[in-house]
Formats: C-alpha cells, structure tokens, sequence
C-alpha cells in the first residue's frame, strides 16, 4: 500500500492564481529610508515612525534562529520588497462600490464574496491584498455594538491611543528575529477592540492574499477584549503559485483582560510549494495573547499550507484562574515543513491550559510539534493536559516531538501524553472493501484523527477546514 | 454467481492456495472449513483483492465478469462483501459516517440517488435493532473500544445495510458466546433471501447450527479435499481433522 501511496503526489492548489492587478511596489531592499517611506504612504503619527525605527535597529543586531526543525535556504532580506499596494487603493474607495472589481473577484474566486448580501450571515471579513486592506465588512453592524474591526493602519489615525497602549505589550518589538523585522516593517492587518461586557456579535475574520512577487507578506493584527467581553476570530491565508519563495513573517498580539474570552482560528493554506519542493511561502509567525484574571483564550489552527512554517501561537496566564487553549491540526506533505506547538507560560494561580495538537505527515515531509509548558513560582494549582498525535501516510515522511516542561512550582501539575500510529494497511483495506476509493478512505481516516480540533472551529469553518484537508489529500494515495 | 477455477494464490513467498475450485449459485450458502493453516482466510482476502495476496494461476468470475482484474472497491461495488475476523478501529470516525459514506458509494456506483441523512438513518436504526446493538453505536468511532462481540455484529450490521450479492463470512463465530452467535446467525439469516449468497468460513461446526449451509466444503492445504451436505459438518464435528492427514497419507501412499 505504502508504494500506491508514495504515487501520484501531484498537488492541486485551488487558490494558486495570481490576479491582474496593477500595484505600486517598493523596490526591493530595507533600510531606514524604505521604513521612513513606508510609513509616510501610510501617513502615520511621528511615534510610530520611531517605534519601526528602533525595531529595525534591534532587528539588525539580531540573528535567525536555526533551532527549529526545518531546512531551507537563508532568504535575503535585501532582495525583497517591503511594500506593495494596489494602485485603485491609493485613493481609499469609500465604498465597495469604488473598489477595483478585479480585487473583488479575487475575493469571489478564493470563494470570500465581500458584497455583505451575499457572505454568510453572522462573519464579517477584513480583506488584506498584499501590503494593504481592501474593504472590510459590517463595520457599522459592529459600530452600533461598539465593536471597533478596521484595519491596524487606520486605527492608527482613528484611535491612536489604543493602539499605543498595547502595540507591542505582548509580543515586544526585539521579542525574537522575525517579530523584530515585523515591527519594523509591518504594513496592514486587523484591529479588533472589544469594549467592557459586549459580546461581539458576529465572527471577525480577516482573509490575507499575497498577490504580487517578490513581496513579504508582514501583517500585524492586534486584539482587545476589554474587561468580560467576548470575541471569536477567523484568519485565512493564500497566495499564488510561484516558483519563488515568498516571505510571511506575521504577528498577532491578542489581550484578554479579566473575564473576557477571545477564540482565535486560523485556516492556513498558503502556497506549499510544488511536489519537488519549488517554491511556496516561508510562514515565519509569532502569535501570543496575555490572560488577565480569569481570562481565556483559546488558539484553533488548521495548517495545510507554506514550503516552512515556524508558528507557536502561545498563552501567557498571567491572571489568576485564566485558561489557555492550543488545537492544532499541520498536514504537511509534499516536501513541507512544519516546526508548531505552543508555549504555555503559568504564571498566576489555578491556571489551567490545554494543549491538543495533532500532526498528519505524507509524502516526504517533516512535521514536528514543539511545545513548552511552563510552571512559575507562582502557579500554585496551575493544570496542564498535553495531548500530542502524529500520523503517517506512506513510509518516507517523518514527525517529531519536542515537548518541553518547566515547573518551578511542586503544586503544578503536567501531563503529557504522546502517540504516534500509521494509516494502516488494514484501515485502507476495510475502508474500499465496504467500497470507497482510497483517496476518499484517507480523506475520512485523517478527518477522524482531526475530529477533536475541528470541533473547537466555528461550525462554518469546520466544514471549510474539512474540505480543504481533502483537497490537501488528493492524490495523496495513488 | 461465482466461479472459482483452479486458484492458485500465495503470500510473499508461500503458495497458500493450491487450485481450489468452487461454483456458487445465487441463493446459496456454502460452509468452508478446515483446520488452521487450510488458506480459509487467505481465501477471502484473495477474493477481496487484499493488497499482499497475490494471484498466480486460475479464474474467479462473479456474475460473469472477471473479479480479479478489479480493484478492492470496484469488487465491493459489483456486490462483494467480506465480514472481518479481526475488524479494525478507525478512531474518531463514527460508525454512522462510515457506513452513510459506504452505503452511498455503493449506490453512486449502481447508479442510484445517494441516501438523504434522514433516509440512512432509519435503515441504519433497523440494522442496530436486527443485531441487537443499542443506537448510540452509531456514534461511537468505528470498532474503537468494543468488545470482541460487538465487532463481529458490527460487521453483521454492515451486512446488512450494504445488501451485497454475496458475503463471505471470515470466522464470524470465532471469540462468540452461544447468545452472541445467535444473534450473529440470526442476522446472516435475515439477509438469505434466495438471491445472496453466502461463503460462511468457520473452524466450528456449531455456527452451522444456526446457519444452515447448503453446501460443505473441507479445505486443507489449499484445495477443497471433500464437499458435501450439511452431514459433513457433522462428520468434522464428530472425527475433528484428524483423518485429513490420514486419508493425505493414503492418498501419497496410493
């Protein structure tokens, strides 16, 4: 069975278009210059000029890290372009009536229609086109709620306060290498602000395409919930297919004060890269969110896309009673790599977290968990549960573990369970004997093995993440 | 129906099946036994189209058309079923999505309109009811953390949702308590309707107590060495399988 699936790993990538659009793009290269640039197209105050400023000067001091366990050729940071923006943007369309209808059908082609009428009721989508935000939806909806849901560049004209008081509160500006080159040069993204006690009612989501070549993708989203408020988000991802590699070096901030809850999903599908690894996006992010008393906030990741993804979407539990959560699925294949998991950091009392992590590797690829778990002084009754699955499709793939647990306290307690298993020749067997064709078997076995994270996805994703790990499959099994 | 001819099957490198022969008519139930090692098992597998059990001489043909040029799941398709001996677990997939993606596959390959939830569901509340398994069993992974009864009426219920032209039954007794066996025959009987037909593999004659074959046939070393009426299976259970290798040991002396 295993040669049968070793066959045929010809890949389609639905989303791997690239749209006629015409841009005004940054000559390639970084220096201060081209951040001074950037932030002037984007009119921003004077403070947040020197906030990129100092964080490019770490950023230059700073090396990449090579401990994940991935293996890609250095990029150069030189020969990228830092901002690309499409030219019907320049002039800020008021309404979706004025944008650019090519930018539209994008949207409709990746299956987002942004006509309001016409989406799903209740999910209101922030629209990010290379280096800038095309429309985002229900804002007045959300308004009346005093949700603010714009883009982070224009919450810097609007509410520059906010966005003052905790940009870079949780994952500061030299926190590592690519969140430094983020602050730096970050160019659009989401923000959301939840006020005190609101429910916000319906989904947020953000849908981020990179179009043009030869362009990072460097989005910075930042999330407030006030004191016990409510929000669920969504984030999607892709981009064309190229024969280049293309950067995605992101960052989402997420505070959760005292008994708010923020759900965090991502269905991430970025180009992967052709089958002898040509190509596809290096997904370089770093995702945290802080937990004041009580708080909780739960991460859900679906990850089927980029040639390198190095993404540990963490939870810092600083008030007591607060609760974090990780849910992950990686399917990697192909020649993808994958190096994800978790940090989560108790600090305050009675904490809990609970991390459920499950890797599908085929092909040739590498899909690793890294998680740390770690109990501080004092964590006193801190909780956590770790849950960690692999699975295998064919014999030339590999998964890894690398659980790491801290515990500076005696009451804390830690549990970590591991498995690893194979799609067994017998389960292919039973699966077409009662009649269903090896693809469709695979699709159903590895959809069983993903059952506990898809159900933590709001229910229209859930469906959406199902259908995108069957497309992922195809071919998967010959 | 089907039509075996002269089989010769191995796997890896051991020839399991040494030209076995075999009519099946629509309707009838044939009972192979033989003690352990005889290929009763392989036999299935080999019908299945198991990947590992290859074919080195000889025919089968169900319903006319060349069986062993077709895939596992064009054969179940065209009407094959095979009840495991050993069932395995696919955790996380319940039982109801598997069998609403087996029975619509099934359908979809017949040309038939696929079954609405609502349609599935009443023929799979019937199927739990024939054998005896409560509802909630439809929800629960598929085989994941039942017991060793549990999954061969499990298998008994795929039966008979799948209403395939023909099922072969691997050792459906074994591991079985005398109520289980019951309900596991009474299944299997429910499902004889004078058009399937049925190859019920077994070691023990008492499943034959309750499943009422047709036809007996004595497997050893590969071949089918006698064939009778239901008397043989007596026979066996009087003499056990003993006098196969005496009456081998004639046959070399002869």
């Amino acid at each position: 069975m295993s040669e049968q699936i070793d066959q045929a790993l010809a890949r389609k990538y639905d989303a791997g278009f690239v749209s006629e659009v015409e841009s005004e793009t940054f000559p390639i290269g970084l220096d201060e210059d081209v951040i001074a640039r950037l932030s002037a197209i984007k009119g921003e105050p004077e403070w947040m000029l020197e906030w990129r400023l100092k964080a490019y000067r770490t950023w230059l001091k700073m090396e990449e890290p090579d401990w994940a366990h991935v293996d890609y050729p250095k990029v150069d940071y030189q020969s990228i372009s830092y901002y690309s923006a499409p030219k019907s943007m320049k002039d800020k369309p008021k309404s979706l009536d004025e944008v650019d209808p090519e930018l539209l059908r994008t949207y409709e082609k990746l299956g987002i229609p942004l006509h309001e009428q016409e989406m799903l009721a209740g999910v209101a989508v922030d629209a990010v086109f290379d280096s800038v935000s095309v429309v985002t939806t229900f804002r007045e909806k959300l308004e009346e709620a005093g949700v603010i849901f714009c883009p982070i560049s224009e919450a810097l004209h609007k509410y520059p306060d906010l966005v003052k008081k905790y940009l870079g509160t949780v994952v500061p500006r030299g926190d590592n290498f690519f969140a430094a080159l983020n602050s730096a040069v970050f160019t659009d993204g989401s923000f959301v602000y939840i006020p005190k006690g609101v429910r916000c009612p319906m989904e947020l989501s953000t849908y981020f395409r990179i179009n043009e070549q030869n362009t990072g993708q460097f989005e910075r989203t930042l999330i407030v919930a006030e004191e016990g408020s409510h929000v669920s988000y969504l984030e999607g991802c892709t981009a064309p297919q190229r024969d280049e590699n293309q950067l995605h070096a992101a960052v989402v901030e997420l505070v959760a004060l005292d008994d708010a809850e923020i759900k965090y999903s991502t269905v991430q599908n970025w180009y992967p890269g052709d089958e002898n690894g040509k190509g596809g996006i290096y997904n370089f992010v770093t995702k945290r969110g802080l937990c004041e008393k009580n708080a909780k906030i739960s991460w859900t990741q679906v990850e089927t896309g980029s040639a390198v993804t190095w993404k540990y979407p963490s939870c810092i539990l600083k008030g007591d009673n607060s609760v974090g959560e990780f849910y992950s699925v990686a399917l990697t294949r192909g020649r993808q790599q994958a190096d994800t998991g978790t940090k989560m950091i108790h600090l305050g009392k009675n904490t809990k977290s609970t991390i459920i992590s499950k890797g599908i590797s085929a092909g040739r690829s590498n899909n690793a968990y890294r998680g740390l778990v770690r109990m501080g002084p004092g964590a006193e009754g801190a909780r956590n549960f770790t849950e960690c699955d692999s699975l295998l499709i064919g014999d030339q793939c590999g998964a890894h573990t690398f659980p790491y647990i801290e515990s500076s306290n005696p009451t804390a307690i830690v549990e970590h369970e591991a498995t690893t298993s194979k799609v067994s020749d017998d389960q292919l067997f039973l699966c077409r004997q009662r009649g269903l064709d090896p693809e469709k078997a695979v699709s159903m076995i590895v959809n069983g093995f993903c059952k506990e994270v898809f159900r933590e996805l709001p229910m229209e994703f859930a469906v959406e993440a199902g259908k995108l790990l069957e497309i992922s499959l195809e071919g998967s099994v010959g | 129906m089907l039509s075996i001819k002269d089989l010769h099957a191995r796997v890896e490198e051991t020839t399991i099946l040494k030209g076995l022969n075999l009519e099946i008519k629509p309707g009838e139930v044939h009972a192979i036994m033989g003690p352990n090692g005889a290929g009763k098992s392989t036999l299935g597998y080999v019908l299945s189209g198991r990947d590992g059990y290859e074919v080195e001489s000889g025919s089968v043909e169900m319903d006319g058309k060349d069986l062993l040029d077709m895939e596992v799941e064009e054969r179940a398709q065209a009407g094959l079923f095979l009840a495991f001996q050993y069932p395995v677990e696919i955790p996380g997939v319940s039982n109801m999505e598997f069998m609403k993606e087996s029975v619509n596959a099934l359908r979809e390959a017949r040309g038939e309109n696929t079954l609405s939830s609502a349609e599935f569901l009443k023929k799979a509340k019937e199927a739990c009811k024939q054998v005896e398994l409560p509802l909630d069993f439809l929800k629960r992974g598929v085989n994941e953390g039942f017991s060793g009864g549990e999954k061969k009426r499990n298998e008994i219920m795929q039966l008979i949702m799948l209403e395939p032209k023909i099922a072969i039954l691997d050792e459906s007794d074994s591991g079985l308590d005398v109520d289980a066996l019951q309900v596991v025959a009474k299944g299997v009987n429910s499902q004889r309707d004078g058009e399937r037909s049925f190859i019920v593999v077994t070691h023990y004659q008492r499943l034959l107590d309750y499943i009422q074959p047709d036809y007996v046939h004595i497997l050893s070393k590969g071949k089918i060495v006698k064939s009778g009426g239901p008397e043989l299976a007596k026979e066996v259970e009087a003499s056990g399988y003993a006098w196969l290798a005496e009456a081998e040991a004639e046959g070399a002396d002869a």
